[in-house]
């Protein structure tokens, strides 16, 4: 049951083969089994869950269910959630209890999915090995001396471990898709203004979109159906309409161009993580896609230009957490400076602390010409390039990140390195394209472990349903996306993968 | 040496929305503190700015009536800075690309000693959307358990405000204060601000510096913040204009700084310094969309735009054919215009109406501190009063009772007429009677006028006026003396 899909647990639910108290406990009981040991999840509320999850089960009794009625699902503690802690892996807000739902949240909760807990994460979302979380790391589930990536480093263990049906997570340089890509799962990266980010806390204004994690390409456009949509609470949310992002699961893929960037299998990749990538490039070409050779040219300039940008949103937007209304205040201060400065400095981790200080000097007189506004120059380029790509192609593959999943504490003394993880998937968000990553196999690590590896799908504007059917005619020829890590051994073994 | 005081003007103007720029909280004044403070004003994690679309309407309404540019394209922008009253430790404003561009106010600087009265422009540099910081409320009273803190209320904390900055363009404080009331005026005529200078609806800061008459470089500015009485911002522009007078002919130099105004000493103080000065690190709020202005929306307001103090003044020239001192004088509020129109519509003479306007009704109003919308006789009422002086019923001078009994709530101007008996006497045959008995009674008068004194003339006015107890016609005892007395 916990390797069940959405669509059968629905079914399940509505043929009463299973109560949603039932499926939720089921989780529930996985959870203290496991969580102890792999920290995915930093606030639980049984109760909550529960009640929840009777609500679900009135719904199916009264006859008004919707797909994903009674399902438990993980929420990223990004998502403001009323009466639930929301701490956004911070001490600055780790007594912060939120008094109003995202967005995201409401969502979940019309459709009646049941919240199983807040899931761990890289404080304030910046990280990319959720090893910056005042609440501490969080352990990849098939090999538990390695990062579950990041920054929804809880969601993408949550996921892989079976932890729950499903997860959300936000995606601001690939924090959705490196994540997928190190744990083994499906994850997708919206269009930026798809999902509203109306209640999700900011990290990069410009930059963050929320997005499913999930099991598989169908579950994931389960999830996007409930996710996304108009927000007048959000002035970037966009007005399109409601759409069926399943309604094109099931459409042929023969005839399909797919772009590889040269860019993308340069150097920095590693070799067995190529290797997987070619062996998933083959797999289409049998279910008829050709493959073009496209340039991404300004690729190498996404990070410096991420990290000139992200930093400085980040930086204003985190300048409210300042001790006065809510969150972390020094206990002890002589004046209002003092004040500031002793609760931010307590109250925020190094790496926060380290884009504050990069976002502060870029907007600063005298600094702003050369950094921000020529980055925001860099980033039209950028975007241009995709323009370009997508004129010869209609998807682009590529890897989702450079590695499989790095040892616990390998980079974190060197925040390049760590930055360097993003490579991949920094220019969609740039962009403001949408990108996944889906599972396409293992490799072997130098210490002969088999750790999953993410192919990555990047489309157009508003191309998340045929991304999906492109994902999912995969996984209908594949089952990597169903083998799950075995939690009391964690991974000594290969697993049997199907190609 | 003659210097010459270089004054340039930023104001803060609170829009007439009913709620915040970038949220649904109210704005009204005087709440409980923090009783208006939603989830944006309290700038909890998550929140979103949304833009208030009546805000931009106050916007475009103001760029209408300054005949300004108005930016088919604007941007929200960022200004950084730490204050606990500030709770984003951000405040949305415009920076590089504001809502309003270039536009002009013309003025009229009343007569000062022996300078004349003129008229003069003043540019507008720009005016941009922005909201407000709430208030920090230092050394709390009243409450044992915060006694001596400051406290934090954030219910004006996302007013939104239109900041209207001027081109150095005053030479005076006469004309900054000229200029300051103008745009009070004009922001009240348009309906985008309550004009409410105690609660802070209409705040100035002021640019003062000063250079040698003649040259044409600036000098150094010091920006005098926050004044919200017009005598306020006459003292602190004279003090602090003949301050750096005296500085510079004392060998000294002046350093860039803000400033505030003391009411009790008169004097300006330096509150910061250039070098102590924020660095605003502004940049485009990404959370907001560009502020596009199409021409239909530009279009739309402009049909909902009031006619505009000088176009009025223009139409009451020409349609009444009103001085323009007068015209001028009853287009300084719409209020003021507003009732003078009524009073014509309601059948009075124009001329006759701008006078009892701009006198007894002015008077008694100033007297008691009372706006013109608060007037305890109508425009209605006073038109009758109007018509009955010109229908003879009353003379003018019983007018002025009438009008003291309407404004005393005694009644409609007809009950007050009779039951004063100010009801004045045209019947030619009862003053004909009056005057042949005043005549009668008064041979040496007569004789006098008849050898040429007119002084006698008046007199005899006089008597008969007093004989018909101040109910005759004046202009008809006048006829009929004359005519008796030349035959």
């Amino acid at each position: 049951m916990i390797n069940s899909s959405l669509k059968q647990l629905g079914d399940m639910l509505q043929a009463k083969k299973i109560s949603s108290v039932e499926l939720t406990q089921t989780f529930l009981d996985r959870i203290k089994l496991y969580n102890p040991s792999i920290n995915a999840y930093i606030a639980l509320d049984e109760v909550k869950t529960l009640a929840q999850a009777k609500v679900a089960d009135a719904r199916f009794s009264a006859g008004n269910a919707a797909p994903l009625t009674g399902i438990p699902i993980a929420q990223k503690d990004i998502f403001c959630a009323k009466g639930w802690p929301t701490t956004c892996g911070s001490k600055m807000l780790a007594n912060f209890i939120a008094p109003y739902d995202a967005h995201v949240i409401t969502q979940f909760d019309s459709a009646g999915a049941v919240n199983l807990g807040k899931t761990n994460m890289d404080e304030f979302a910046m990280g990319s090995s959720n090893e910056t979380s005042y609440f501490g790391g969080v352990k990849n589930p098939w090999s538990f001396d390695r990062v579950p990536g990041g920054s929804s480093g809880g969601s993408a263990a949550a996921v892989a471990a079976r932890l729950c049906a499903a997860a959300t997570g936000t995606d601001t340089g690939g924090s959705i898709r490196q994540p997928a890509s190190l744990c083994g799962f499906t994850g997708l990266k919206p269009t930026y203004g798809v999902v509203s980010r109306f209640g999700m806390i900011a990290f990069a204004s410009s930059l963050d979109q929320a997005g499913p994690m999930a099991k598989s390409a169908e579950d994931c456009a389960l999830m996007m159906n409930v996710m996304a949509g108009f927000d007048e609470r959000d002035s970037t949310s966009l007005n399109r309409g409601k759409e069926d992002y399943t309604r094109s699961l099931n459409l042929p893929l023969a005839g399909l161009k797919i772009g590889l960037p040269k860019e993308f299998f340069a150097e920095g990749l590693d070799a067995s993580v190529g290797k997987v990538i070619e062996t998933a490039i083959a797999e289409y070409k049998k279910l008829g896609a050709e493959i073009i050779e496209i340039s991404l040219p300004n690729t190498g300039l996404s990070i410096p230009v991420y990290y000139v940008l992200a930093p400085a949103e980040a930086s204003s937007n985190l300048s409210r957490y300042d001790g006065v209304r809510y969150g972390h205040r020094a206990a002890e201060y002589t004046d209002l400076m003092d004040m500031y400065n002793k609760s931010r400095a307590e109250g925020f981790g190094a790496e926060v602390k380290r884009r504050i200080l990069i976002g502060t000097y870029v907007l600063s007189a005298g600094y702003y010409d050369a950094y921000y506004l020529k980055a925001q120059q860099i980033r039209r380029l950028i975007a241009q390039d995709f323009v370009e790509a997508f004129k010869q192609c209609d998807v682009i593959m590529g890897p989702a990140a450079p590695s499989t999943a790095f040892k616990s504490g390998e980079k974190v003394d060197d925040p390049v390195a760590m930055y360097l993880q993003d490579i991949y998937t920094i220019s969609t968000n740039l962009a403001g394209l949408p990108g996944m990553s889906i599972p396409a196999g293992f490799a072997q690590s130098d210490d002969g472990v088999s750790l999953p590896v993410g192919l990555q799908i990047i489309g157009n504007y508003f191309d998340e349903a045929r991304m999906l059917n492109i994902a999912h005619q995969y996984q209908q020829v594949t089952d990597w996306h169903t083998i799950m890590p075995n939690l009391d051994k964690p991974n000594l073994e290969m697993p049997e993968g199907k190609v | 040496m003659e210097w010459e005081v270089v004054i340039g003007l930023e104001t803060h103007t609170q829009l007439r929305t009913n709620t915040k720029i970038f949220s649904g909280a109210s704005i009204k004044y005087g709440a409980e503190p923090n009783t208006q403070a939603c989830e944006v004003s309290l700038a909890l994690p998550g929140v979103l700015p949304v833009l208030n679309k009546e805000a931009v309407q106050c916007a475009i309404k103001f760029g209408l009536a300054i005949n300004a540019h108005i930016a088919p394209r604007s941007v929200f922008a960022r200004k950084n800075y730490f204050y606990p009253d500030l709770p984003k430790g951000y405040q949305i404003s415009q920076f590089e690309l504001p809502v309003v561009g270039k536009g002009a106010v013309t003025i009229q600087v009343p007569a000062v000693g022996k300078n004349a009265a003129y008229e003069k422009v003043v540019n507008i540099t720009r005016a941009h959307l922005e909201e407000d910081a709430g208030k920090s409320v230092h050394d709390l009273k009243n409450n044992s358990a915060v006694e001596g803190m400051s406290g934090i209320d954030l219910n004006r904390a996302g007013t939104p405000l239109l900041e209207i900055v001027t081109e150095p363009d005053m030479r005076s404080a006469a004309e900054a204060v000229a200029y300051a009331k103008k745009l009070h005026e004009l922001v009240q005529w348009i309906g985008i601000c309550d004009g409410n200078m105690q609660e802070g609806s209409f705040r100035c800061d002021v640019n003062v510096s000063v250079r040698a008459k003649g040259t044409e470089k600036l000098g150094t500015r010091r920006e005098i913040k926050n004044l919200n009485s017009f005598k306020f911002m006459t003292q602190a522009i004279e003090y602090e204009a003949r301050w750096q007078i005296e500085t510079l002919e004392d060998g000294g130099t002046i350093q860039q700084a803000t400033v505030l105004f003391n009411p009790d000493t008169g004097e300006t103080r330096a509150m910061r310094s250039k070098e102590e000065a924020n660095d605003y690190r502004y940049f485009p709020d990404p959370d907001l969309l560009p502020l596009v202005i199409t021409e239909a929306e530009k279009d739309a307001v402009k049909a909902q735009m009031p006619e505009l103090p000088e176009a009025m003044k223009a139409r009451f020239e020409a349609q009444y054919a009103l001085s323009s001192y007068d015209a001028n004088a009853l287009t300084t509020s719409r209020d003021l215009a507003n009732y003078f129109v009524a009073t014509i519509d309601a059948g009075a003479d124009a001329k006759q109406s701008a006078n009892w306007v701009m006198g007894s009704l002015t008077a008694k109003l100033n007297a008691v501190d009372t706006s013109i919308s608060e007037s305890p006789i109508s425009a209605q009422q006073l038109a009758l009063l109007l018509k009955r002086i010109g229908d003879n019923t009353i003379s003018n001078n019983a007018a002025k009772q009438v009008f003291e009994a309407m404004w005393n709530d005694e009644g409609s101007v007809d009950d007050i007429i009779k039951v004063k008996g100010l009801k004045q006497e045209s019947d030619s045959g009862a003053i004909e009677t009056i005057i042949d008995e005043v005549l009668a009674a008064n041979a040496a008068m007569v004789e006098e006028f008849k050898a040429g004194k007119e002084k006698a003339f008046n007199a005899l006015v006089g008597q008969a006026m007093k004989a018909s107890k101040g109910k005759a016609n004046p202009a008809q005892v006048n006829d009929i003396l004359k005519k008796k007395l030349t035959v």
